[in-house]
């Protein structure tokens, strides 16, 4: 009879403490899909989970990073590389429920996928306090990505040279393995050496592995890489011609890889080298 | 009746111009001084552009690195000079600030603009850039820009010193510096600037060099003053 007042107090007091929170944007929410995620909640997840790499201040100084190449996010920077928004923006609330989902192949970050879609997005809202950029900007709409066209050889042959028109090569190299002329020399935004996506490896792209995943890689660009975007340069149609070309550099069974695979059979010889030698290239 | 108004009309303007003819147009003052180094500077190397041999046969004579650029008499050249603390505000000017990548260098190689301007990018090379401007406080965005594109529209919104590099060509190295005074210059070769316009009254003035960091001096301009400031930096061979 005479507890009940104490626990009530326990409760109160507990509420107090862990709503006693200095960061900037403590209160906002995430929105994915129809749920709504709350900072609170996601603190505790934070602690639970992401702490020991992206650290309590959420400046990827967690006690793993020492260990951990390439290093964890710096969620105080606000730089991210997976996003549906134009290069310089913040990334959507769903972008980065995506990206705790996906998890980043390659890298140290796992799939959080066995987490419940609201834990996610308590997450999400939580990793936006770090920033105030949260507070003081909104994510721009979404880059539009059009309808894929039709996987043809021409549209192959026509992204294959966009591929050295743009000069992908530079550092994804001739044939697509990371090994242009500048890939030796890239850092990232903090200075640590990256290297180029490797295509012939034929693993999953960091930000999806679907043809439109690939077709926002390129047109977002992955902030605080050297990858920058191309959305001011390449048209849409264009850019799934590239998309198309891209998939036959993968190794992998696809209907590109296939159709370039008997053109390359018959015209062998006529197929001009990707390179510094090749015409357009100087 | 047309008549009338239009002679009112011209009187008005008479008396007008009349007045502003009259009144003293406020004095305003300036600061100007040269900035110098002590001790020894890095030598700037000879940069070699082999990789891109559409930029390397546009240099004649091997371009050197900028990072501590000297001139005669210990001047120190890209230094920017601006008012720090002591200016009112001043609105983003019409005037567009232009940037080039031009024989795989950035022009110029330090770059100062307001806070709003806008400022704009070209490429004149035969090869493609991508311009990555390493901010911080400001949005970090990273943008191809193939031979033959359109310019690049952009600014910044917050004062800043903004590192921008070209990933392709490691070699190409330039600041923005974005500041929300209109007073500022950057001094060339001989190392000498001068802040003009200033209205009197107390000024903290600033020189920021990429690699030696930022001086400060306090300076009180009276009207119509001119009042002479330098700055020496101490340079590293490293």
């Amino acid at each position: 009879m005479t507890r009940k007042p104490i626990v009530v107090a326990l409760t109160l007091g507990l509420a107090v403490l862990f709503s006693a929170d200095s960061r900037t944007g403590f209160a906002q929410d995430s929105h994915v899909g129809d749920l709504t995620g709350t900072a609170a909640s996601g603190k505790q997840l934070y602690r639970r989970y992401c702490i020991g790499c992206h650290g309590p201040q959420g400046d990827g100084n967690g006690e793993n990073a020492q260990w951990i190449d390439p290093k964890p996010r710096d969620f105080t920077a606000a730089t991210f590389k997976c996003r549906s928004t134009p290069t310089g923006t913040l990334p959507t609330d769903e972008d980065l429920d995506h990206a705790i989902t996906r998890g980043f192949v390659t890298t140290n970050m796992p799939s959080w996928n066995p987490l419940t879609p609201q834990q996610r997005a308590d997450l999400v809202a939580y990793i936006k306090g770090f920033s105030p950029r949260w507070t003081a900007e909104k994510p721009s709409a979404p880059i539009n990505i059009p309808p894929e066209t039709a996987v043809t050889l021409p549209s192959i042959l026509h992204g294959r040279e966009l591929f050295q028109k743009m000069e992908c090569w530079k550092c994804h190299g001739p044939a697509g393995h990371g090994d242009g002329p500048s890939a030796s020399t890239l850092t990232d935004s903090k200075d640590n050496p990256i290297r180029p996506y490797n295509f012939s490896t034929g693993s999953r792209f960091k930000c999806g592995e679907t043809n439109r995943d690939l077709y926002r890689i390129f047109m977002t660009g992955v902030d605080g890489t050297p990858m920058p975007s191309f959305a001011d340069v390449i048209q849409p149609n264009d850019a799934w011609d590239l998309v198309h070309f891209l998939r036959t550099l993968q190794g992998l069974h696809t209907q590109e890889a296939s159709m370039w695979k008997d053109y390359a059979a018959k015209h062998g010889p006529e197929i001009k080298p990707i390179g510094p030698t090749a015409a357009g290239g100087q | 009746m047309t008549a009338k108004l239009a002679l009112l009309l011209a009187g008005v303007f008479v008396v007008g111009s009349a007045v502003g003819a009259g009144a003293p147009a406020p004095a305003s003052g300036s600061i100007s001084g040269k900035v110098t180094y002590t001790g020894t500077p890095p030598k700037m190397k000879p940069i070699d552009m082999a990789k891109e041999p559409s930029c390397a046969k546009q240099h004649t004579t091997p371009v050197m690195t900028e990072n501590v650029a000297t001139g005669p008499d210990s001047a120190l050249q890209y230094v920017v000079v601006f008012i720090s603390a002591g200016d009112t505000a001043a609105a983003a000017p019409s005037e567009v600030v232009r940037y080039d990548q031009k024989g795989c260098q950035y022009l110029p190689h330090v770059l100062p603009m307001q806070v709003g301007q806008v400022l704009q990018i070209f490429n004149d090379d035969q090869t493609s850039h991508n311009i990555h401007p390493l901010a911080k406080v400001n949005p970090e965005w990273n943008k191809s820009q193939p031979a033959g594109s359109a310019p690049i529209n952009t600014g910044y919104d917050k004062p800043e010193f903004i590192p921008v590099k070209c990933n392709i060509h490691p070699w190409m190295h330039g600041y923005f510096v974005v500041l929300s005074t209109s007073h500022y210059a950057v001094t060339g070769q001989d190392g000498g600037f001068s802040l003009k316009g200033l209205p009197a009254g107390k000024y903290t003035v600033t020189a920021w060099q990429e690699q030696y960091g930022t001086q400060t001096q306090d300076v009180t301009v009276g009207a119509g003053e001119t009042k002479g400031v330098n700055f020496v930096f101490k340079a590293l061979p490293y």
